[in-house]
């Protein structure tokens, strides 16, 4: 059973149409690589995901059961989880009270429990491991190569039963090695059962991970399919117009 | 594998002794302990019991508060309107101890005044996106000007039935000798340290300093964070003031005058950045004990009080420069 499914999921903000009629599925352990020029609507849908914006219209169900969110938190509740563009990381904290952030771990009674550091670092610890990430759960995030921040922007996912990551730009800005760490990470997630949403420009990221891909113009999807039956050729004509739909 | 894992989860970037090493706070204490064992030979006025006795309490009004500011500097923002806030809590304090209420009535209403103080700076600041500077420097002349309201801009000295009672809390000294101002100050000072460093909420003031769009992104309550931090501003302003009231035994509507610099400069000596995500409780302590070591022996070496400004001002550059030096050369 598809994790997520859109059915005719519109979004106007006045008068300016956003994202018009799109309907889409993601199975579980699914890459699903989301491009389109900038303004094509992407990032409104993913926001719309990751309850960021209502959808105008349309439904969206989560493994068959109908999904509405007010807040983001809410749709972590739900096992939907964002890796931000800029990574939403905090440079004056550890690795560790980042992946912790908003969900730290305390010992004690109610208004009486402290913070556990200890636990923390054990769990930070584990998940960098899981990962194969060389990030230290103690080292400052300031201090960081971008893919490690991106290790520890992605293991915040990892911190609960995530059934589906949605992923902004995550190899843009950061070196070529980095981006191989990048792609072996969302490797990982896919392996583990999770459904990934990656939003990027890069054709060849997009190409070496996603299993399927999904293309948007002018607010309408104008392509789904599996990645082994398109090419980088097709997807630029697509993104650009100069093909009207496949 | 679990040694391995254990290896990285115990990694520091620094050793213990690194970090301490590396800390503006250790060099500014390391400044203020040297300054006094100068001043311990230089004059013979400075080690006398009395001496240390008044340069303890006099920095407390000044470190209480800005235990309160390190908070509100860490989250990124300012607060300008202590001083004035210490003058309307002293205020509130005196005439409702003057028209005959007990302490407790008078402290209660003192505090809520504070609350409700910091609240609406809060409010103002993290629901409405005031910037901190325009809400706090307008509450520094509002709370300035209630006070003269309140007191009818007179100095009260008679604080009703419970006037000795109030005395002895700000000026006496109940255990050891030790002047109770300084006591307030270390049980504050370590509650503060604290928070900051084992809840959930010093952790919250921490990541709003350092990426507040990450925080809200991550489902911290931001707002309400930030709100929280104005009052305990406010209160530690109150605080400071109901102690300082007190001490002088009389209020007037000019005490606390010019002293949100003082408060800032104490903490920004001690460490805090004002850019936000930085800041410790010893930190501000220390540097509100350098400021008064400053103040005190410049006057017991003779020189001329007009030069306090140029040395506390300079005190405040040096310290923020080897915070620089420091960054500079991390980055190289």
């Amino acid at each position: 059973m598809a994790v997520l499914e859109l059915a005719d999921i519109s979004k106007h903000f006045g008068a300016i149409q956003a994202v018009s009629d799109v309907s889409l599925t993601l199975q579980p352990g699914e890459v699903v690589g989301l491009m389109g020029d900038n303004g094509a609507g992407k990032s409104t849908l993913v926001k719309m995901i990751a309850g960021n914006f209502r959808p105008s219209h349309g439904t969206m169900r989560m493994n068959g059961v109908e999904l509405v969110l007010h807040r983001p938190v809410e749709a972590r509740q739900h096992g939907i989880e964002i890796v931000y563009q800029d990574l939403a990381l905090c440079d004056n904290l550890t690795a560790a009270a980042n992946v912790f952030l908003g969900r730290e771990l305390r010992r004690g009674i109610g208004p009486m429990s402290i913070l556990d550091y200890k636990a923390m670092y054990r769990r930070a610890g584990e998940i960098f491991k899981e990962l194969k990430s060389e990030t230290r759960p103690r080292d400052l995030v300031k201090q960081m190569s971008g893919g490690q921040r991106q290790a520890v922007a992605i293991a915040r996912t990892m911190l609960s039963e995530a059934k589906i990551v949605l992923m902004d730009e995550p190899t843009a800005a950061i070196s070529v090695r980095q981006v191989a760490e990048v792609l072996n990470l969302i490797r990982h997630l896919r392996d583990s059962g999770i459904a990934v949403v990656l939003i990027s420009h890069r054709m060849p990221d997009v190409f070496a991970v996603a299993d399927r891909v999904i293309v948007m113009r002018r607010g309408r999807k104008v392509a789904d399919k599996p990645i082994a039956a398109s090419s980088p050729e097709e997807v630029t004509g697509l993104i650009t117009g100069a093909l009207e739909r496949a | 594998m679990a040694i391995t894992l254990d290896r990285a989860v115990g990694q520091r970037q620094q050793s213990w002794l690194g970090s301490i090493l590396s800390s503006q706070t250790f060099w500014v204490l390391i400044a203020v302990i040297a300054a006094c064992i100068f001043l311990s030979f230089a004059t013979d006025t400075f080690a006398t019991s009395r001496n240390l006795y008044n340069i303890t309490r006099n920095f407390t009004f000044v470190a209480i508060i800005a235990l309160g500011m390190t908070l509100v500097i860490i989250t990124g923002g300012i607060d300008l309107s202590v001083g004035s806030v210490l003058c309307l809590c002293s205020m509130v304090l005196a005439v409702t101890m003057n028209a005959g209420y007990s302490l407790e009535v008078g402290i209660a209403v003192s505090i809520g005044t504070a609350m409700l103080i910091g609240a609406f700076n809060g409010v103002l600041i993290a629901y409405l996106g005031f910037p901190p500077f325009v809400v706090t420097l307008g509450m520094l002349s509002i709370a300035r000007s209630l006070a003269m309201v309140v007191s009818n801009n007179t100095v009260v000295f008679q604080f009703g039935p419970d006037h000795d009672l109030l005395l002895s809390i700000g000026g006496g000294a109940w255990f050891f000798g030790i002047a109770n101002p300084v006591i307030y100050m270390i049980v504050l000072a370590v509650l503060t340290g604290f928070v900051l460093r084992w809840t959930r909420f010093g952790r919250y003031v921490f990541a709003i300093g350092g990426n507040e769009q990450a925080a809200r992104l991550t489902g911290v309550p931001v707002n309400r964070i930030k709100v929280t931090v104005y009052m305990v501003s406010a209160i530690a302003a109150g605080v400071a003031g109901i102690i300082q009231t007190g001490w002088l035994g009389a209020v007037t509507t000019n005490i606390g005058a010019g002293m949100e610099l003082q408060v800032i400069a104490a903490a920004v000596i001690g460490g805090a950045n004002l850019a936000g995500g930085v800041g410790t409780a010893s930190g501000a302590l220390i540097g509100a004990a350098l400021i008064e070591v400053i103040r005190n022996s410049l006057g017991l070496l003779g020189i001329s009080a007009f030069w306090q400004g140029t040395f506390i001002g300079g005190a405040t550059i040096l310290a923020v420069l080897f915070d620089r030096i420091r960054n500079l050369r991390q980055n190289d």
